[in-house]
């Protein structure tokens, strides 16, 4: 495959990176198997797979943190052992990590200094990275204050500074490992033209991703990766979203959703006035009213932080209303009511947290441990005194049988699945009570795209069973193709409630930004 | 070196590395003792022979090792809920109080009735002395470690207040109390065995190690089997997961805590009803802390804590022997050996565990490649 894209570019210059046969197993485990591929200098290059392909190690072995089994390496053309990062970065490469490695009580200016102070004394140090930073941010268009604190800075501008820092040491190269997971559509946008600007002046970037509309808009290039392996090069402008998805899952996926009219009952669920101030006595959730029906998926648009996860933790009684009431299939619950996840889920509500691993599982617990989190004092868990182990595994395999959870390992840590099948796992638990109110946040989120139709299928399958589902999703496509109404939120207001018809992404999105539609009551 | 280590296996874990923590203490003891003019391999001689085989060796080491059983549960129970409890001395400290108080409540009963109530006393009191802590950590966020060692000084300064005055046994002068009823003693162990015939030397070994037997097995039951035990360890694992969950994150604390005070509590049947039989000041002599190291040995696991109890009772007792037959080894040596074995198995308890890792991934990878080849 190398051969003809050398052939393909048809100049001497050399690759800017280039690696042959790279191999890689951890234990039984081949994360990586004879990895080929070449990055030509000043472009953007994408590396796209499902969850748990190997995407990640296959950086984390270019940027020295771990070392190939087999293979060689190649940076502009000559061949380097990579052992260590700072191996890297003596060779011009920089990466920028899913999660940012900065210290947030210093200034930009320290976190970009870390490592390189310059002598016992910070004086001059310091002034030779302001200069750096005034440089880079110059030739890089990477506006930023040196003297900011990194706490302050939201989190695209974080992301940012660990590009300095990245490129402090005159990296050729940037690898940024999934750098749209934590940003707003907006902060995207602006990181794409961040990368395009690198790309321009002679950088060469790297971009590891799951999302294809990404691919599509940013790269030149993109190796897909399936199993370890790379299964496909293609130049961007010559393939197609269905295409690659193709590539990544090994079969063709249904990226619409096909979905039955809705048929609504009676309202199940429904908020009036609802309103929570957070301990520091901040307003984050201000006059709420919906109604969710019996059969119908309400869906919960905005960008995120504008009291989706607030909204959907006072639902399921992690936190405690501050005002108006909620009911949940006729029992009122008041700022007077005494709540909690239990009283809520005993009323018949369920809830997919929209962080697995903070809320949905226990990382450290077994599968079949976390398949009865939140029911354990059910008969799930065995009838006796005594948890009963061989019904908790009984459950935990029947249930791992119907959602297709892989492997189907009742005794694996929850923490050794990959997203998608940690997801389904919580998917599982939750579905499978046949809930008559569901709560669904973030279904899809660090999930691969054969997961997602199958969690999206699920949740149709839900919905047209007559449960009153309430969905919250960061993806906006998400939303609109799931939903049959669609709620928008903007600083913990609800801005107004539209209908699937006339939902389009422009109205969405002049909703977002807070303005009202005329004519429509909230 | 670079890169993260590859996961230790589980076998490897709960039993290579112990071991391997304990060679590199005895190394380091060794080296000491060669300094100063003894031999090591003797020396260990000696200390196993005095911890097991001469007369009365063994019921000694058993006689410690349950007090390692009590207080190491004490820490492990509470570390189920990642509460790191280091007042299993003061919970141990007035659950002799406990005991005490109950056995002289009761008074002149049988010791069917009176053994069950002192029990009971022990266990009760040490848990009320770790639910405050735990209250306090649950509902105000005071941190438990800072609250637990707060404690043990306050719970030593009641008894010296307690035993040199209210409690001071009248015409005494060192500080204890008066003795407790006789149905509140617990039976040594020489004696029940002699009742169906087997002769045994007198050692202060009694009926308590039954006890800390069975409080392993309680303690399996209950982190392992019961959902009070699901809800521990979903707590300890991940607070946030567990209060989605609809567990009462608070009241679990709170709850872990007394479990964790009353198992500490319990040291005072080993050392009151089965021994002292009345509350001598400072008789919990740094079990508590020791209990610490039990635990982080024991990797909070019931079969582990026994074996761990079991090794600091050699030490305790092998120790005393040592300082008995050699001229140069003095009570301070053996301490230092203590402190060695707690450095290694405790604080320095995963320091083997990268090369170790690399070390098995080394060797169990070409055997795979054969397999698979």
């Amino acid at each position: 495959m190398t051969d003809t894209n050398k052939d393909g570019s048809g100049g001497a210059a050399p690759y800017a990176l280039e690696l042959k046969g790279v191999s890689k197993s951890f234990g039984l485990i081949r994360a990586n198997r004879d990895i080929t591929l070449a990055v030509r200098p000043g472009s953007i290059h994408g590396i796209i797979g499902e969850n748990g392909a190997g995407k990640s190690t296959l950086m984390n072995i270019v940027y020295g943190m771990h070392v190939r089994d087999e293979g060689e390496i190649l940076v502009g053309g000559e061949p380097v052992d990579m052992r260590s990062s700072a191996d890297a970065i003596s060779h011009g490469i920089g990466m920028v990590h899913q999660h940012f490695m900065l210290v947030p009580t210093f200034t930009v200016l320290e976190n970009v200094m870390l490592g390189s102070e310059g002598g016992a004394l910070l004086r001059e140090g310091r002034q030779a990275a302001r200069d750096r930073i005034v440089e880079l941010s110059e030739r890089y268009n990477l506006r930023i204050d040196p003297d900011a604190l990194v706490g302050d800075l939201n989190v695209g501008q974080r992301q940012r500074v660990e590009i300095i820092k990245a490129l402090k040491g005159g990296a050729k190269i940037l690898i940024l490992d999934e750098p749209t997971g934590v940003l707003t559509p907006q902060e995207a946008e602006q990181l794409f033209e961040i990368l395009k600007v690198l790309r321009d002046r002679g950088v060469s970037v790297l971009l590891i991703t799951h999302k294809l509309a990404e691919i599509m808009e940013i790269t030149d290039a993109v190796d897909i990766m399936r199993q370890g392996q790379i299964v496909g090069h293609r130049k961007t402008a010559e393939t197609s979203p269905a295409e690659l998805a193709e590539l990544m899952v090994g079969r063709k996926v249904l990226l619409e959703v096909e979905r039955t009219e809705a048929n609504p009952g009676d309202v199940q669920f429904s908020a009036s006035g609802l309103g929570y101030t957070n301990s520091q006595g901040v307003v984050e959730l201000q006059d709420i009213s919906f109604e969710v029906r019996a059969g119908e998926i309400l869906g919960v648009a905005g960008v995120s932080g504008n009291g989706q996860t607030q909204l959907m933790e006072v639902l399921a009684g992690m936190r405690h209303l501050t005002a108006g009431s909620i009911s949940i299939l006729g029992t009122e619950v008041t700022p007077a009511t005494e709540t909690n996840p239990r009283i809520i889920r005993d009323l018949g509500l369920r809830h997919i947290p929209e962080d697995r691993h903070q809320h949905g599982l226990i990382l450290h617990f077994e599968a079949r441990e976390n398949m009865i989190l939140g029911v354990q004092d059910s008969d799930l868990a065995g009838t006796g005194f005594l948890m009963d182990p061989a019904a908790i595994e009984a459950n935990c395999r029947e249930k791992m049988r119907d959602y297709d959870v892989r492997p189907d390992a009742p005794r694996h840590f929850a923490k050794n699945f990959s997203g998608g099948n940690q997801q389904k796992i919580v998917i599982a638990r939750e579905f499978s009570a046949n809930p008559v109110v569901l709560l669904v946040g973030q279904p899809t989120r660090g999930v691969d795209v054969g997961a997602i139709e199958f969690i999206h299928k699920q949740l149709l399958a839900l919905r047209d069973a007559g449960c009153a589902i309430l969905l919250v999703s960061v993806e906006l496509d998400e939303i609109m193709s799931l939903s049959d109404r669609i709620m928008v939120l903007c600083d913990g207001h609800n801005v107004g409630i539209v209908d699937r018809a006339e939902a389009d992404r422009q109205t969405l999105g002049l909703m977002m930004a807070g303005q009202k539609r005329e004519g429509h009551a909230a | 070196m670079s890169g993260p280590t590859p996961p230790l296996p589980r076998w490897a874990d709960l039993f290579l590395l112990p071991v391997i923590n304990l060679m590199a203490a005895l190394f380091v003891c060794g080296l000491v003792v060669l300094a100063i003019g003894e031999n090591p391999i003797e020396a260990l001689g000696v200390m196993l022979k005095g911890a097991f085989v001469y007369s009365g060796g063994l019921g000694y080491t058993l006689y410690y090792t349950t007090n390692f059983v009590f207080t190491g549960l004490a820490v492990a129970t509470a570390f189920h809920a990642m509460l790191f409890n280091i007042g299993g001395e003061g919970q141990a400290y007035i659950g002799g109080l406990g005991a005490a108080l109950a056995a002289f409540a009761i008074g002149a009963a049988p010791g069917i009735v009176a053994l069950p109530v002192a029990i009971a006393g022990a266990a009760l009191a040490g848990a009320c002395w770790g639910v405050i802590p735990g209250y306090l950590q649950a509902k105000r966020g005071s941190h438990i470690v800072i609250t637990t060692i707060m404690f043990n000084f306050i719970a030593a300064s009641i008894m010296v207040w307690l035993l040199v005055g209210p409690m001071l046994e009248p015409g005494q002068q060192s500080p204890q109390s008066v003795p407790l009823p006789e149905g509140s003693y617990l039976p040594k162990m020489h004696e029940m065995l002699g009742a169906i015939g087997v002769e045994t030397a007198a050692t202060p070994l009694n009926a308590s190690f039954l006890l800390a037997l069975v409080s392993l097995a309680v303690f399996w039951v209950l982190i392992w089997r019961t959902r009070l035990g699901y809800n521990i360890r979903a707590v300890g694992q991940n607070p946030q997961a567990a209060h989605y969950a609809g567990i009462n994150v608070p009241r679990t604390i709170i709850i872990a805590m007394a479990i964790a005070g009353g198992f500490a509590g319990l040291l005072a049947t080993n050392e009151i009803l089965g021994i002292s039989h009345r509350v001598i000041l400072n008789y919990t002599a740094g079990y508590g802390f020791t209990g610490i190291a039990v635990a982080l040995m024991g990797r909070n696991h019931p079969v582990g804590i026994f074996l761990a109890s079991l090794l600091f009772g050699a030490l305790y007792q092998g120790g005393a022997e040592l300082d008995f037959e050699f001229q140069s080894i003095t009570r301070e040596m053996v301490l230092m050996i203590q402190g060695m074995i707690i450095l290694f198995s405790g604080a320095l308890a995963y320091m083997f565990n990268p090369p170790l890792a690399r070390f098995i991934a080394r060797i169990s990878a070409p055997k795979r490649e054969v397999a698979h080849g």
